[in-house]
């Protein structure tokens, strides 16, 4: 299967990889996937509480060239979002972005989800006392 | 010395033609063009010396007469043949079938064609290092089975069942013994006659032969074997396959298989040592790796391996230009991984990182160690790229962790 040169890009240069702390109050963290089906995504968020901007994005993925490029592209674009403008990327828009052949839709479909994941677990954290620890929490969701 | 690129290291797959079997071949194609059935004039005789000559030399290769082969369009045709024209040809005898499931598609596929027109078939599990049980075998067998098809060798994982203990309960409960020997043949030594096979699928492009020929070796005297023709036609190789031979394809296969009983012995000696290198060179720099199969019942040049945490597709992109093959469900059009891998209860998560590596008669021991280095490097970024092996690493046990519902399958 040939890949599109934004895939091949992402893979050989992927932008963002690592963690962030998760039990930071700020960092939302979302674990997509299994191990199983071959794709898991880490994406972690540093939201300024105050502006709602998302400040820094982290990911880590297993998967295939094109689940790497769909989360190494996500944290480009979400960084220096708002949380709501952040929840409007649609997994269509990252297919567009690197020309996924259809049997490779699904891993922009983990690559949105991954980010719902990422700012759901950072509102449960905004809702409870932002204090509060939360061991782990999102991994196990 | 420079190592020229790409590698190719898919030998299981398919191989080149080597040189010496292409110029056994050139003749046929312009000069010596006959029919080798046509009976009144040079030209055919020329083309039906040439069929026949190759017919001896495969016969040889495998221990059996020149006349128990049959030619064919490649094994997954001889395999059709194989299945069907038994199945048809002693349905009165019996309707029951015993393979097992690592077998290839051409099997598998058939028998399930064959349970639909009323044939019953075991599909005899594997253990964990691949090869099938034999009390279950045993077991297996009733007063209606007419058939067990086991192959010699896995296309996948190289594994060797053990065909001559197979061969001899077949033959005690007088039931026919059919072997894919695709992945065998020419590698390692296979003689029909010492494990009672009666009939043996082979192909010549797994054996630096062209593609598009294969045989199928039909024992004629104890016991004497008859088939059902798929293909009606001319009657061409004793009923059994109609169609113009192929004489070409032929002329290159029997070439390939001197060749290889020439140099069988030097060959996969060098490169077992080849394999082990690979192997030795992996596991010096790399945790958490794991072989697929048994390493003592083997091919001597395969390893299947899964790198932990770093999925198959995501790894071959980074060694591109490096042939080889995974059994990671991206890499096929059906999203699942391997079934052979899944056979021996290799987890699907690990089924998602392995690798085949074939190797063959033109690699080199430079090849060797530039495709460790490059894998080596890959897997080492990859992992880092990894959420499992951070999570891994970490001490978390992904066995007991809850993943998201969602499959990736169903989106």
């Amino acid at each position: 299967m040939a890949y599109s040169d934004k895939v091949v890009e992402h893979y050989n240069n992927p932008r963002n990889v690592g963690s962030l702390d998760k039990n930071d109050p700020n960092v939302g963290t979302g674990l997509v996937g299994a191990p199983e089906c071959g794709d898991v995504m880490k994406l972690q968020m540093k939201v300024n509480p105050q502006t709602q901007v998302i400040e820094e994005a982290k990911f880590k993925t297993f998967g295939c060239g094109s689940a790497i490029a769909s989360s190494s592209l996500a944290t480009e674009w979400v960084k220096g979002k708002t949380v709501e403008e952040a929840l409007t990327i649609k997994n269509t828009d990252i297919v567009k972005e690197l020309s996924l052949p259809p049997v490779k839709i699904h891993c922009s479909v983990l690559a949105e989800d991954a980010i719902k994941a990422a700012l759901n677990d950072w509102k449960k954290k905004q809702g409870s006392d932002a204090t509060a620890e939360q061991p782990a929490a999102a991994a196990q969701q | 010395m420079a190592v020229k690129l790409p590698i190719y290291m898919d030998y299981h797959a398919t191989t080149p033609v080597d040189p010496r079997v292409l110029e056994a071949m050139l003749p046929y194609f312009t000069n010596h063009f006959g029919n080798a059935a046509s009976r009144n004039h040079p030209f055919g005789w020329a083309a039906e010396e040439a069929v026949e000559n190759s017919r001896a030399q495969i016969a040889r290769l495998i221990g059996a007469t020149p006349k128990e082969i049959i030619f064919t369009s490649g094994a997954t045709e001889s395999d059709n043949l194989a299945l069907k024209g038994i199945a048809e040809m002693y349905r009165e005898r019996g309707n029951h079938i015993i393979t097992q499931v690592t077998e290839h598609k051409a099997v598998l596929d058939t028998c399930k064609r064959l349970e639909k027109s009323g044939c019953e078939v075991t599909y005899l599990p594997v253990e964990k290092d691949g090869r099938i049980n034999l009390d279950d075998l045993r077991r297996a067998i009733t007063p209606k089975t007419i058939l067990i098809s086991i192959m010699y060798a896995n296309n996948e994982i190289g594994v060797v069942q053990p065909i001559a203990e197979i061969g001899r309960i077949a033959k005690e409960k007088g039931v026919f013994f059919h072997v894919d020997g695709v992945q065998a043949v020419g590698k390692v030594p296979v003689d029909v006659q010492k494990d009672n096979i009666d009939l043996l699928s082979l192909s010549a492009h797994k054996m630096y032969g062209p593609k598009g020929v294969g045989a199928l070796y039909v024992r004629r005297r104890n016991p004497r074997v008859q088939l059902a023709a798929i293909v009606d036609g001319g009657g061409h190789e004793r009923g059994m396959r109609s169609g113009t031979l192929n004489v070409t394809g032929i002329v290159g296969f029997g070439k390939a298989c001197e060749l290889c009983q020439n140099e069988m012995t030097e060959e996969s000696e060098r490169l077992h040592r080849l394999c082990e290198r690979l192997k030795d060179n992996l596991f010096g720099k790399l945790d958490e790796i794991f072989i697929n199969g048994s390493m003592t019942h083997r091919l001597p040049h395969n390893l299947n391996i899964s790198f932990a945490y770093v999925e198959g597709e995501s790894l071959l992109m980074g060694i591109n230009d490096v042939a080889v093959s995974s059994g990671s469900a991206c890499t096929s059009a059906t999203l699942e991984p391997s079934y052979v891998l899944k056979a021996l209860g290799v987890g699907e998560d690990l089924a998602h990182t392995s690798i085949r590596f074939g190797l063959g008669r033109f690699n080199t021991q430079e090849e060797v160690d530039y495709v460790s280095e490059r894998v080596i490097e890959t897997v080492t970024r990859l992992r880092e790229l990894s959420p499992l092996y951070e999570m891994a690493k970490e001490g978390v046990d992904l066995a007991k962790m809850q993943w998201s519902a969602s499959s990736p399958a169903e989106h």
